[in-house]
């Protein structure tokens, strides 16, 4: 393509499958304590 | 959903719920940022490049606006452009959240402290309770005793020491400890401890403890001397910073590869908190967290409607900087867009009142360490065996698609629904998104993901 780089493809989507084990660090344990921000913690699902 | 911004110089799109993240050219750009406004749920694109949409972009070529568009025509083939949330089950999700065990604890070991901050949302410690205690080592075995009951098939198991001041309560920290590693493979659980102190009480030997047994460390400073020093005063009304300084270095010296933060608070009276993360950063920090604090409408300090422009001009102020020290991790802009978490975490975000509790120095169990001292929203007490199922299902019911607000919002699977707690404070709902604190976050979101693409090359 000539106009667009894809800096990330449907990981979201793909995710549906095999996601919801629940065994990754709950956000607010992690540094902030007062806002959430989910999108940085890291998906422990090993299946 | 589309979502399209520039920051740092770069054009990018995201395709919200697919997860695609797109870097696009100038023609590009403008053309899906066109169709966008006219149409955002445009169902399968056009063949060629209407009419109309190339009418509003005279100074574009005819050619390269039919060459952008059958790009994004092969983007939407590819299901990475203007993809449905139908894949998406919400009643599951809301399902899978209900039976949620709880697996994550903030044990607050001290409701007292030795810093008197003036934004505490703790009341300086005691949680407006009017009196200050150390949570004793019984009632934090009872607390590893009920996390591991609530936790089910649950294998990681979080516990925050936090107060107060944590360090106020070593010795309970460390039987704490002690007992939970004493029986956790009895149970096939796997604790992790993290410590979120404030510093004044480290010395070598709980330093060494620390980053011995610690997974994590959350380590609060504000920045810059003079910042630190007007909103973290000791009792004595003194500055922390040259207390705390030097601490906090040996500890960070001897992390290993575990994991820290450097945290603080940005107020009102520091907009220009991006000196204060590079200030942290210059005492050796490679880990940093700065927040936005929290307050309500009547605190001298909080942020206001007014002062949103330039906290969003500071957050991309930041991100320039950050882009010349790719070894500093601001945690806000550390956002993984391949690896992170599932679209279900992204449902439920933070799991207050369901998956996570905070514990008082009482027993006394509470949606997270934010609610504690509120009463309409206690859960229950641990000696009593108490635990009202009607205010978790409340917290468990919360997800994107429950909170209207979030329900159009491009940021939501990266959020997930903001903070229950600030929420309530600010609109006396834990449903209804803190405004300010929305537009905080999808500029942050914005920075990170520019951030993204530039590490990745594809910036000119």
């Amino acid at each position: 393509m000539k106009h667009v780089k894809t800096l990330n493809g449907a990981t979201l989507k793909n995710s549906a499958a095999h996601g919801g084990c629940g065994e990754c660090q709950t956000s607010c344990q992690s540094a902030c304590k007062t806002s959430c921000t989910v999108a940085n913690q890291k998906c422990e699902n090993n299946k | 959903m589309v979502h399209t911004f520039t920051a740092l110089g770069v054009s990018v799109a995201v395709d919200v719920n697919s997860g695609a993240v797109h870097v696009l050219d100038r023609t590009a750009y403008d053309l899906l940022e066109a169709l966008n406004r006219e149409n955002a749920n445009p169902g399968r694109l056009a063949e060629n490049c209407p009419a109309d949409l190339a009418a509003q972009l005279p100074q574009y070529s005819a050619e390269a606006l039919e060459e952008a568009w059958q790009d994004l025509r092969a983007l939407q083939e590819e299901g990475l452009l203007f993809v449905e949330d139908d894949y998406i089950d919400p009643a599951a999700a809301v399902a899978m959240q209900r039976e949620a065990p709880i697996k994550a604890l903030c044990l607050h070991v001290s409701h007292d402290c030795n810093l008197r901050c003036k934004y505490c949302f703790a009341s300086t410690g005691d949680f407006g309770t009017g009196h200050r205690m150390t949570m004793d080592f019984e009632t934090a075995k009872r607390a590893i005793d009920f996390v591991i009951e609530r936790s089910g098939k649950r294998r990681n198991i979080e516990v925050d020491f936090f107060g107060g001041e944590p360090l106020m309560a070593m010795d309970t920290v460390k039987k704490t400890v002690e007992y939970a590693r004493s029986i956790e493979k009895e149970h096939g659980k796997c604790f992790r401890f993290t410590i979120t102190t404030n510093g004044v009480l480290l010395n070598d030997e709980n330093i060494e403890y620390i980053n011995r047994e610690m997974s994590n460390a959350v380590l609060s400073i504000d920045g810059r001397k003079e910042v630190n020093d007007r909103m973290r005063p000791t009792i004595n009304g003194k500055g922390s910073y040259d207390v705390i300084v030097p601490k906090f270095q040996k500890l960070i010296a001897g992390r290993g590869d575990k994991d820290y933060y450097l945290r603080g608070t940005f107020a009102r009276d520091n907009l220009d908190f991006a000196a204060d993360v590079m200030h942290m950063a210059s005492l050796g920090a490679k880990n940093i967290s700065v927040e936005p604090v929290v307050g309500g409408p009547e605190d001298p300090y909080a942020l206001r409607e007014e002062d949103v422009p330039a906290i969003l001009a500071e957050y991309e102020k930041l991100a320039e900087e950050l882009r010349k020290h790719p070894e500093v991790n601001f945690f806000h802009f550390n956002v993984d867009l391949a690896q992170g978490p599932c679209v279900i975490k992204r449902l439920r975000g933070c799991g207050a009142g369901c998956e996570y509790v905070a514990i008082t120095p009482e027993g006394d169990i509470y949606p997270c360490h934010q609610f504690v001292g509120n009463e309409e929203y206690k859960l229950g007490n641990l000696y009593e065996g108490t635990f009202n199922m009607e205010i978790s299902k409340a917290f468990s019911n919360l997800n994107i698609y429950t909170r209207e607000d979030c329900k159009n919002c491009w940021a939501r699977f990266y959020c997930s629904g903001g903070c229950s707690a600030s929420n309530l404070l600010v609109n006396g709902d834990i449903k209804k998104p803190h405004h300010v604190g929305c537009e905080l976050e999808r500029k942050r979101l914005e920075c990170a993901i520019a951030l993204r693409a530039i590490a990745a090359g594809m910036a000119d």
